[in-house]
């Protein structure tokens, strides 16, 4: 099959590790909020992949602080353990200050992402239908999957073809996903290297092998997998920049200038 | 000296607190009175192996410990050493076992956190963890708890702090049993001039203690970690760790930092708040004053004496600016972390007490620290040691290389593919996959290659990252044993391409008062600093662990080597694993010896040399800094043809090798000095000639491809055999 690949080079960016980023970014851009609650921990890579795909400036939210929904042109929320994933994944969060705004902003239309445990916290605030259970195997589970796109009529998945085989890695202990229905927004499925959905490439025994799910309109996005941690070839694959160029594309800003 | 004013300080007493008699003396002749119970407690946890070094700390000045890059030795929290580009990378190793014995989860959980504190504590963020784990007979139930907890600890801790476990090494041997090694290694990037120290200044300045609140877990842990009988105590002993305030605290203490108005930082490790001010303010050859009354507590009925050595995790001292306190405590309050007042720094040189208004323990900084006796070891060899191989199973002391029983006389086949099933061999996959390996962001080599490879973010820079040591080695030569772990971990950075530039250590031994022990701690002291000399890889850091002891039988001599290399262009990393159509060629004299070889069991230490490793590592960095490589796998457990199994395995390529020594030596051996490397057919005139200019014995040996390893007329086996040998118990 002929799918799409980006240019994907190896490069440098100016960073300072243990301090703030430093990227020249286009002022005038729309803004893009990244939200942190306390435990999460995957805010610096996510913020970096989305300045690197998107040239917008990266705000990071507090999640104590009101959410301005009309400060953003999209939010993000990443991944971790926000709360500690106490009681259950996103359990906690979605009583954060940070999520009324979230809330709005996702029902009137905003563009939002859940990653990892973002997808977890969106699920728990019902912003996406069903729910997570622990794994299959009971335990976390770090490692490389393939992925097939489902749909792309959402601002995250544009960039793709229908078919097309993502590589991504999955961190998680809580990503076996369950609905009472069967969704309708399905947009990621764990896959084979060919493509092919089957239980042995499913790493956690989510229904229907989903990894990412967007609502009916695809503007509230989730997925397990860590598009932020593929965007390198250094690191192994740089498929995770179909997600940030396909938001970058509906933010209507040039990606990579 | 007398001690005989009443029960209150008998023999008996003291040693409850850690003390011998001498040493009681000591400080009642320096004090001119007999300590209080507050000062006692703290007297005995500061003159504990664990914080006084009192057995170790004349054979660790044998050590390497300086070099051009090294911008911190050992004597802060963590070594640091210079990467250029204006970055310093911090590292530090430290053992957990006692705890982990106790309460496998917590145990191993509150080892990685407190690794992490180390590094942060330094200003730096922490970037890698890596593990070094040894576990005792793996038939036997309470081994499978202990694995299956220690894991899990670890899995929890790193993966809910967000940082990346990226290596490390899991091996059986029946001399852990009841005593598994827990050694976690961290490592961190700080910009040369955020470096923190945590040295006392400026009298008046305030102490805020920062983060959880106290408890009593952890109570007297120093003390019980230096004691042989850990499953003994009680399990209280052990502290719970909680990796999500961890990681606030993180943030908060990299970004308060910032300010300028922070003059050092401690962490609180051992022997809690205690060792941490006490260490802050000899450093600074200062003095310190502290309110316990204003220590925030997590529970009610807590004295002095518990808020001075409560072990509760995920706190920091912090030493900053008078006047910048009320700002602070805001920055704090917005991460949602306490941060108090709790003292001072003072200009009298002592660490004093109060509760309130009384003042509860009056001691002199020196006392706690520079006084504390370093004593001679008496160090006599053992008598097995020095004759024939200790015979396999003789005193059940065997590792697991072939499931305990030497596979001599095995047909070629049958043996390679027991070799990769047995305990210490198979895949480590069953644990790698419930660590986090790929958080951050910057994992370009995780688990399964010869070293693991992060890049440093800002740069073109890349670490590797390895531990090592090997029982086997070690029971048969600890001097040797030792060297090797240095020698093996700077082989496995330069089958990557990295340049060794800093090493930490953990110190495993059993009790040193026994004179077979102390002998062995000091032959592999030596050892070590031998290598270290001739790697050119200094020790910037290092933890202690003795009385490692179980039914008074010591734990194998294991001194762990975990080492920093750095690659000057990330890009250039090789990898383990086989790629289609290259040639193979093994670098490194042809093997002689089975010796002590997971193959054969125990037996005697297999080749090694010094001058053989250096060059052999000067040679792969060369070909590697060339772009030359394809792949590259040094020869260790399990000899050439395990090696070999691994490459194609990790690859998902198969390989051809007709040129090879096909003999259970030639396949099984484990003498020292080699590797398989691979290189597209064009290189391979470039490999031989300067493998030539580095006097590297070299061979040509086959090509890659195909689905099955096949070696002479010996071995065949296909992929899908090798692996199900390898994943079985995955």
């Amino acid at each position: 099959m002929v799918v799409p690949r980006l240019i994907c080079v190896a490069k440098s960016r100016p960073r300072q590790p243990g301090g703030l980023y430093t990227v020249a970014v286009a002022a005038s851009a729309p803004r893009i909020a990244v939200v942190q609650f306390p435990g999460t921990n995957c805010e610096r890579e996510t913020v970096r992949s989305l300045e690197a795909a998107t040239r917008c400036p990266v705000d990071v939210v507090w999640h104590a602080d009101e959410f301005l929904s009309d400060g953003y042109a999209a939010a993000v929320l990443p991944g971790g353990f926000a709360h500690g994933d106490h009681l259950r994944a996103g359990a906690i969060a979605r009583f954060s200050p940070v999520m009324r705004g979230i809330q709005k902003f996702a029902r009137g239309g905003g563009l939002v992402l859940g990653i990892c445990n973002g997808f977890q916290v969106l699920l728990e605030a019902g912003l996406l239908p069903g729910a997570m259970l622990r794994n299959a195997s009971l335990q976390f589970r770090s490692q490389w999957v393939w992925c097939r796109v489902e749909r792309t009529d959402t601002p995250f998945t544009s960039a793709c073809t229908v078919g097309q085989v993502l590589r991504l890695p999955i961190a998680h202990g809580e990503g076996n996903y369950v609905s009472l229905d069967r969704p309708e927004g399905v947009a990621l499925r764990y896959c084979d290297a060919d493509g092919n959905v089957t239980p042995s490439a499913n790493p956690n025994g989510s229904q229907d092998g989903i990894a990412g799910l967007a609502n009916a309109s695809g503007n509230i996005f989730g997925l397990m997998p860590h598009p932020e941690r593929a965007d390198d070839p250094l690191l192994g694959s740089c498929d995770g920049r179909f997600v940030f160029e396909s938001l970058a594309a509906a933010l209507r800003v040039p990606a990579l200038r | 000296m007398m001690l005989a004013s009443g029960a209150r300080t008998d023999e008996q007493r003291l040693r409850a607190f850690g003390l011998l008699p001498a040493e009681y003396a000591h400080i009642v002749a320096r004090l001119g009175r007999e300590p209080n119970t507050v000062e006692l407690g703290m007297l005995g946890a500061m003159w504990s192996e664990h914080c006084g070094y009192k057995h170790s700390r004349k054979l660790l000045k044998l050590l390497p410990t300086t070099g051009p890059r090294v911008l911190q030795g050992p004597g802060e929290n963590a070594g640091a050493v210079d990467i250029g580009s204006g970055l310093a990378v911090v590292l530090k190793m430290e053992s957990h076992n006692h705890p982990s014995a106790v309460e496998p989860f917590q145990g191993a959980a509150t080892g990685v956190g407190g690794i992490l504190r180390d590094i942060f504590t330094m200003g730096a963020r922490p970037v890698a963890l890596l593990d070094s784990l040894r576990f005792g007979d793996p038939t036997e139930a309470r081994t499978e708890y202990l694995v299956g907890g220690v894991i899990g600890g670890i899995a929890h801790y790193g993966n809910c702090f967000g940082c990346p476990t990226v290596g490390g090494e899991i091996s059986f041997d029946a001399g852990y049993t009841g005593n598994p090694i827990v050694n976690a290694m961290c490592v961190g990037v700080v910009p040369i001039e955020r470096l923190t120290r945590a040295a006392a200044s400026g009298p008046g300045n305030p102490l805020l203690l920062v983060g959880a609140d106290t408890g009593r877990d952890g109570l007297q842990g120093a003390a019980f970690a230096s004691n042989e009988d850990p499953e003994a105590s009680h399990r209280g002993v052990v502290q719970v760790g909680n990796p999500f305030l961890e990681k606030l605290l993180l943030e908060a203490c990299l970004a308060v930092l910032e300010t300028g108005d922070v003059l050092a930082m401690q962490d609180l490790g051992a022997a809690g708040l205690t060792s941490a001010a006490v260490e802050m303010a000899a450093r600074g050859g200062l003095g310190v004053e502290i309110d316990v009354a204003r220590v925030p507590r997590r529970e009610s009925g807590l004295g002095p004496f518990e808020v001075m050595l409560s072990e509760s995790q995920e706190r920091m001292l912090l030493l900053v600016r008078r006047g910048a306190e009320a700002a602070i405590e805001q920055h704090f309050a917005r991460w949602e972390l306490h941060a108090e007042v709790v003292g001072h720094v003072t200009a009298d040189g002592q660490i004093r007490v109060r509760d309130g208004e009384e003042v509860v323990a009056d001691l002199p900084i020196p006392l706690l620290t520079d006084e504390v006796f370093a004593y001679d070891l008496n160090a006599e060899p053992p008598l097995t040691a020095i004759g024939p191989p200790l015979a396999r199973g003789a005193d059940g002391a065997s590792s697991f290389g072939a499931g305990g029983t030497s596979l001599r006389g095995d047909a070629r086949e049958a043996a390679l593919l027991k070799l990769l099933a047995s305990p210490n061999l198979r895949s480590r996959k069953f644990a790698f996959r419930q660590y986090d390996s790929t958080v951050q962001g910057n994992t370009v080599m995780g688990p399964g290659h010869a070293a693991a490879v992060i890049r440093v973010e800002g740069t073109n820079k890349g670490l590797a990252l390895t531990t090592d040591c090997n029982p086997r080695f070690l029971r048969a030569d600890p001097r040797r044993g030792a060297a090797h772990a240095v020698a093996e971990a700077a082989r496995n950075l330069a089958c990557v391409g990295a340049e060794p530039i800093a090493v930490t250590d953990c110190l495993n031994f059993g009790n040193p008062e026994k004179p077979t022990v102390a002998w062995q701690l000091t032959e592999a002291i030596q050892g070590l600093a031998e290598a270290c000399r001739a790697l050119n890889a200094p020790i910037v850091s290092g933890n202690v662990s003795l009385y490692n002891e179980t039914g008074g039988r010591a734990i194998p001599p294991t001194p762990t080597v975990g080492m920093v290399g750095l690659l000057e262009d990330v890009s250039l990393a090789v990898r383990a694993g086989f790629v289609s159509d290259t040639t193979i060629i093994i670098l490194g004299m042809a093997p002689k010896e089975l010796g002590a070889s997971e193959y054969a069991g125990d037996g005697a230490f297999p080749r090694f040399d010094l001058d053989d490793e250096r060059r052999l590592d000067q040679l792969l960095r060369s070909l590697a800094a060339r772009g030359l490589l394809r792949s590259a796998q040094d020869v260790s457990d399990g000899g050439l043809a395990v090696a070999l199994a691994e490459c194609a395995l990790v690859g998902g390529v198969g390989a051809t090798l007709d040129v090879v020594d096909v003999s259970e030596v030639g396949l099984f051996s484990e003498d020292q000095g080699r590797a398989v490397v691979t290189c597209a057919s064009d290189s391979v005139g470039a490999v031989l000639q300067i493998s030539d200019q580095f006097g590297v014995a070299t061979r040509i040996a086959g090509i890659t491809g195909g689905d099955r390893l096949i070696v002479g007329d010996a071995l065949s086996l296909s992929l899908a055999a090798l692996r199900k040998a390898w994943e079985a118990s995955a």
